[in-house]
Parts: C-alpha cells; structure tokens; sequence
C-alpha cells in the first residue's frame, strides 16, 4: 500500500533548481533511502515533505488523500516526524522532556487545565513519562532518562531525536543522516536500531551517504543527482546501476 | 512546590519585618512588580520571545481602570476586569502579526508599541490628564473600599502566590513544555507539531494581561496615575528585573523583581542615577550571571550537595 506519494515535486531557490519534477512512492513498513552526492537535494527533500520548504510545484499524496498541510506542525499531525541532519535538540531540557515535549500531538491539555493542574492531568502527565521513558529504553538511553540534554555525547543525541520523533507515533519517519559523525562502533547500534524500527513495522524514509548502513536496512532507494531522480529500485541493482556509479566516482574517461 | 510553600512562608513573615507604612508601600510595589515579571518571564524566560513593551500594557491596565471607574463611574472591580481584559485583546491583536518576527525585529515590534500607547496616554489629556496624570477611585471589595497598606499588601501578596501557583502548574504542564521546546528549538518544535505561532500568541497574551492587571491594582493603590509608568524605560525596567532574577525561573522573577523594586528605595542618594544603577545591574549580571540570579544560586547549591 502507498503510504506516501509524490507527483512532480519541485523546489527552486532563486533559479536553483534544487529539486525538480521528482516522482516516488513509499509502501507502508518500507525502509526508503534517499542517496545521492552532496547537494543533490536530499536535505530539500525531507525539508518539503515535512513544511519547513513549501513546494514551486508538485503534489503530495499521504494514504491516497490529498496533503493539505501547509505548516510544518500540520504535516507532525498528519503524521510525518523526522530527525535532523544538524541536531535540533531542546538543549534546555532532559532528555525524558525532550521525548515527552515529542508527544505534543497525543496530548490533550486545554489552558485552564494546564493553570489549574486538573487531576486528570497528573494522570496524563504519568502516562506519558511512562512512554517517554520506554522508548529512550528502545534507543539505548536508558542511563540518561533524567540528564540534562546538553549533557549527553553527539552520538546519543542522535538517538535522542530519534525517540522523540517516535513519541509523536508518525506514520512516516524521515531521518537525515543519522550516522553523520558516529564512530564505527556507534555507526553498527544505529544500524541495529534503524533495523528494530523496521521490525516495528515503522515505515522509513532514510538519507545517509554511508553506503553500508543503506544496503544493510534499505528496501528501496531512491538515487538523487542535481534535484532529479537518477535511478530507483531495490539496493542491490541500484549498486551496480551504472548511472549511480558515474555520478558518485565521476564519468571515466 | 516546596519554592511556592518557602514564597508563602516569606509573604506571611515579613509583615514582622515591615516597621511603617514606607516599608508596607515598597513591599507592595514589589509584589506587584513581581506579578508583572512573573507573566513577562513566562514570554521572555520560557517562550524565549523578547518584549520591550510592557510597559504598554501595564498601562493599558492602570489608565483602563483609571477612566472606566473616574470617568464612567463603573465601579472599580468592573473596571479592574475590564481593563485586564483590555491588555490581553490588544496584546491579542497586535501579537498575531509581530510574533511572526524573530530576535531583533520582535524587540523592535513591541518597543514601537510601548511608545505608541505611551504616546497615546500622554496625550490624549481628555481622556488621562495627559502628563499630569489623573485620580484613580479606590478599589471596593463587596461594598467596602480596601484602604490601608495592610490590607493592600495581603491583598497583592495573596495575587502574587496564586499567579505564581499558577506559573508553575502551566510550566510543569504539557502547554509549559511546548513552550520551552520552541525556546530550544523552533522548528524541531514544530516538526514535533507544536503550534509556534499558537504558543508564542498564548504566552505573549498572558503575560499581557497579567502585565494589565498589575497596572491596574497599582492605580488603584496608589489613587493616581502618571505616564511614568508607561514609558519605554518602564519597559526597560521589567526586562531588567526578569534577566536579573533569572531566565526560566519563576521565583528568580519574584526574586529579581524585588530587589530591582527595593534597592532605589534603599539607595535613595542615587535616585538620580536610578536608571545607570539599573544599566550597571544589567551589565554585571550578563558578564558573571547570565543565567541570572536564582538559577546561578540555585547551581551552586547543587553542586556543594
């Protein structure tokens, strides 16, 4: 089944045509990577597909309906999270808070119950520390529930945001380079973890310029050069795809 | 909550400390400074959105009040109401267009704000007596005026718990937690589906009308009200109070409030230089505090433990 698709998808800055007339679709429970050389608009992409980038042309379809989201807390509550390729961690909060301000959009608090502190409240508030602490635990990072985010190593940030784009239960997960600057050892846990989310059956789009992570936990790949699509299809023939291999070694002469 | 019982414990106890009348009218100008702070620190230390326009709204408040109840003769507690109300729409209205500006534009917003209104109360001399000021009717609960500083101050020391109380629940809350999460991070906030615009609306409204009740008990305890009060160095003057005190902490508002409301009375042979004793605070509290007063103690603390 489509979980996403995008039809003639664009985005120009000021003539560059960052991304141009991109075509694909990604099933449900499908790990999709997105590749392609440095500036081949894969961060543009993740950027429209959650409305932070507001498309020049090309249409998005979530579950066969029509995307209707125009800012980028509509497309969270459509059902698209993601992580960032720079961290955007809440460096002034824990890291439990950072998961649990990732739950916004399963929290029903209206203001004169969150000034009043209603006991149902307290209720919900347990309810989503409980969850909060479980998937720092399905991360890795369950010696650091209670420390300060701007205490913690890069590499579990890394994992940080990535528990707190689970807490809003997306849909579709988007991770921007969730390896860029991990070590080896670091790099095979986010291997292991990106395959536990598959397990889960979350549906994953990935961009990552390390090739082994891809082929280890890719369905599918999508090849990007220069904002268009350059080839697609299962890892193994978009390896030996001749294309893909100019545009990553340079034309042979 | 323990911080809340500790506030309570000091609001109870220091009438012991308060000999004459001078001292009940400085702790009482401070509460009401501290409510202000309290509300601005929710905008400024947890929503992370500067404003240099307070003022404006503690005005709106104080002359709201003043004209409905010396001009229109409603009686004071309709007119305390109306013109918190008043605060909180204007802050509405203005607040979804300038929250739309980010770090210096958005200082910059409401800095043209408060001189508007500022302006405006200056002179429209009809209206608010212009840089004379104007009497203000005493405030009457159920009949009876409240007079007196002793009543004023369990009065405003009550106010000042509940707002705190309430600052608190709404920090501790999932509301609280949206707001400190576009602090940290807007658009990692939004992706996680906050509301930026929403949130910032919210805190700036609040603290808006929080800002016009203050302004409003303050002319009706003092009984007369100048644009003083409403000027851009009025503004300047909160903002101050809050850095003090401490960014993101509610008790270092109350805390900075206080004592920024205190030490002019306290070193009254500066009066004149009130304004360079404010400017000297904010300058050492940036070099060896920037986190502010209660935070940085607060550190300390934990770390000797």
């Amino acid at each position: 089944m489509s979980l996403l698709r995008a039809e003639g998808l664009a985005k120009e800055f000021g003539g560059v045509r960052a991304v141009e007339a991109l075509d694909f679709e990604i099933r449900a429970g499908q790990v999709f990577s997105i590749i392609g050389p440095n500036g081949a608009g894969k961060t543009t992409l993740l950027n429209l597909l959650t409305g932070i980038y507001r498309p020049s042309a090309g249409r998005l379809w979530l579950e066969g309906r029509a995307l209707a989201a125009r800012a980028p807390h509509e497309f969270a509550a459509a059902g698209i999270g993601r992580t960032f390729q720079n961290l955007q961690i809440f460096f002034n909060m824990s890291a439990l808070e950072n998961v649990m301000a990732g739950r916004h959009l399963h929290e029903r608090c209206s203001l004169a119950a969150a000034l009043l502190r209603a006991p149902q409240l307290a209720r919900a508030e347990r309810e989503c520390r409980r969850l909060a602490a479980e998937l720092l635990a399905f991360v890795g990072l369950e010696a650091s529930i209670d420390a300060a985010a701007d205490a913690l190593p890069y590499g579990a940030l890394k994992r940080l945001e990535i528990a707190r784009a689970l807490a809003g239960e997306p849909r579709l997960l988007l991770l921007d380079e969730p390896a860029a600057g991990l070590n080896p050892s670091e790099i095979r846990e986010m291997d292991a973890l990106i395959q536990r989310l598959a397990a889960r059956g979350i549906t994953i789009a990935l961009v990552e310029h390390n090739m082994k992570l891809v082929m280890d936990v890719s369905d599918h790949v999508l090849v990007l050069d220069y904002g268009r699509k350059l080839a697609e299809g299962a890892p193994d023939a978009v390896r030996s795809d001749p294309r893909v291999i100019e545009a990553y070694l340079g034309a042979g002469d | 909550m323990r911080g809340l019982l500790a506030l309570a414990a000091v609001v109870l106890l220091a009438p012991l400390a308060l000999a004459n009348n001078y001292h009940y009218e400085i702790a009482i100008l401070a509460g009401l400074n501290a409510i202000v702070c309290v509300g601005l620190n929710l905008l400024i230390g947890y929503a992370g959105q500067i404003s240099l326009g307070h003022a404006g709204f503690f005005g709106i408040g104080a002359y709201g009040t003043a004209i409905l109840a010396a001009r229109y003769g409603w009686p004071p507690l309709a007119s305390l109401a109306a013109a918190t109300a008043a605060a909180a729409l204007l802050a509405w209205l203005v607040g979804r267009p300038i929250l739309r500006l980010r770090g210096h534009y958005l200082a910059m917003a409401t800095l043209g704000l408060g001189i508007i209104i500022s302006i405006v109360i200056t002179t429209e001399d009809r209206y608010t007596g212009g840089p004379d000021g104007m009497s203000v009717p005493p405030l009457a609960l159920a009949g009876a005026a409240l007079a007196g500083e002793r009543a004023w101050y369990w009065l405003v020391g009550s106010l000042l718990l509940a707002t705190v109380w309430l600052s608190l629940n709404l920090i501790d809350s999932p509301v609280g937690r949206a707001l400190r999460a576009l602090h940290g991070s807007e658009v990692a906030a939004e992706v996680a589906g906050i509301d930026s615009a929403r949130h910032k609306l919210l805190a700036f409204v609040l603290s808006a009308g929080i800002a016009g009740l203050a302004g409003a008990l303050t002319a009706h305890y003092a009984g007369f009200i100048t644009p003083g009060k409403v000027t851009f160095l009025h503004s300047i003057e909160l903002v101050v109070m809050v850095v003090f005190g401490g960014m993101a902490s509610t008790f270092g508002a109350v805390v900075g409030a206080t004592v920024l409301t205190a030490l002019p009375q306290l070193l009254t042979v500066f009066k004149e230089y009130e304004m360079v004793v404010f400017g000297g605070v904010m300058m050492l509290t940036m070099i060896f505090m920037p986190k502010g007063l209660v935070p940085t103690l607060a550190a300390l603390a934990g770390r000797r433990r």
